[in-house]
């Protein structure tokens, strides 16, 4: 997959398929981080984790680690109550 | 490699407690290497036996019109916080000897999560090339 830097459209977003669904709502910040962190583990390089949390600083803490440890942020998309953050394992 | 972050933690109320494991958290899953140096009451709350006691807030909760932890003092996830950090991450966390000596305290009397006793200076050496925190 090639390297995107910024997050993608709505449009891209709605279309992937998840390798992995983490489900952090209920959970705060550092849940939804630790949880992600977590998840790497499950599934291979190039697949898409996406992280479900009721936490709105979820987003910009996925961003900001996978930026520090070299995984792709894509962006997020709102659920009911909750906002589904999408993130390509790297490494 | 990433800068370490290092913290003096000396308090031992759940709030400050959460707040040391929330820094160590984050920065362990960023890849920093993190070291932990029990202090006093942080070290008490590290105490096989004292785990779950409700370790309170600190005096700042005690103001007029404070907000309140919503679900309960007793359900800040301190440990539970420095528990996955450390499943995650490189993080070391080191009983402080002068506390263990001043508050009488058995090394073997604390939980397995602490990795070793040791003096100010080992932990002052780890802590060399990165930031040091006290909290």
């Amino acid at each position: 997959m090639t390297t995107i830097t910024t997050p993608i459209s709505d449009t891209e977003l709605m279309a992937l398929e998840s390798a992995k669904v983490v489900d952090a709502r209920g959970s705060a910040c550092p849940g939804p981080l630790l949880e992600a962190k977590k998840a790497m583990n499950s599934v291979q390089i190039g697949q898409v984790i996406e992280i479900w949390s009721t936490d709105p600083g979820t987003k910009s803490d996925i961003g900001a680690w996978s930026g520090k440890v070299g995984h792709t942020y894509l962006g997020y998309l709102p659920g009911e109550g909750y906002e589904r953050v999408f993130v390509v394992r790297q490494k | 490699m990433s800068q370490s972050l290092s913290i003096v933690l000396f308090s031992g109320t759940a709030d400050k407690l959460h707040a040391a494991a929330t820094l160590a958290a984050g920065a362990a899953v960023m890849d920093r290497p993190v070291n932990i140096l029990l202090q006093y009451w942080a070290l008490d709350a590290f105490r096989s036996d004292r785990l779950d006691v409700n370790h309170g807030l600190a005096w700042d909760a005690m103001a007029d019109g404070a907000s309140r932890p919503v679900k309960g003092t007793a359900a800040i996830p301190w440990l539970e916080t420095f528990r996955m950090a450390k499943e995650l991450g490189a993080i070391s966390i080191l009983a402080c000897s002068g506390s263990l000596d001043v508050l009488g305290i058995d090394s073997t009397a604390l939980d397995p999560i602490v990795d070793d006793s040791g003096g100010i200076a080992a932990f002052l050496l780890a802590a060399e090339d990165g930031q040091i925190l006290f909290i």
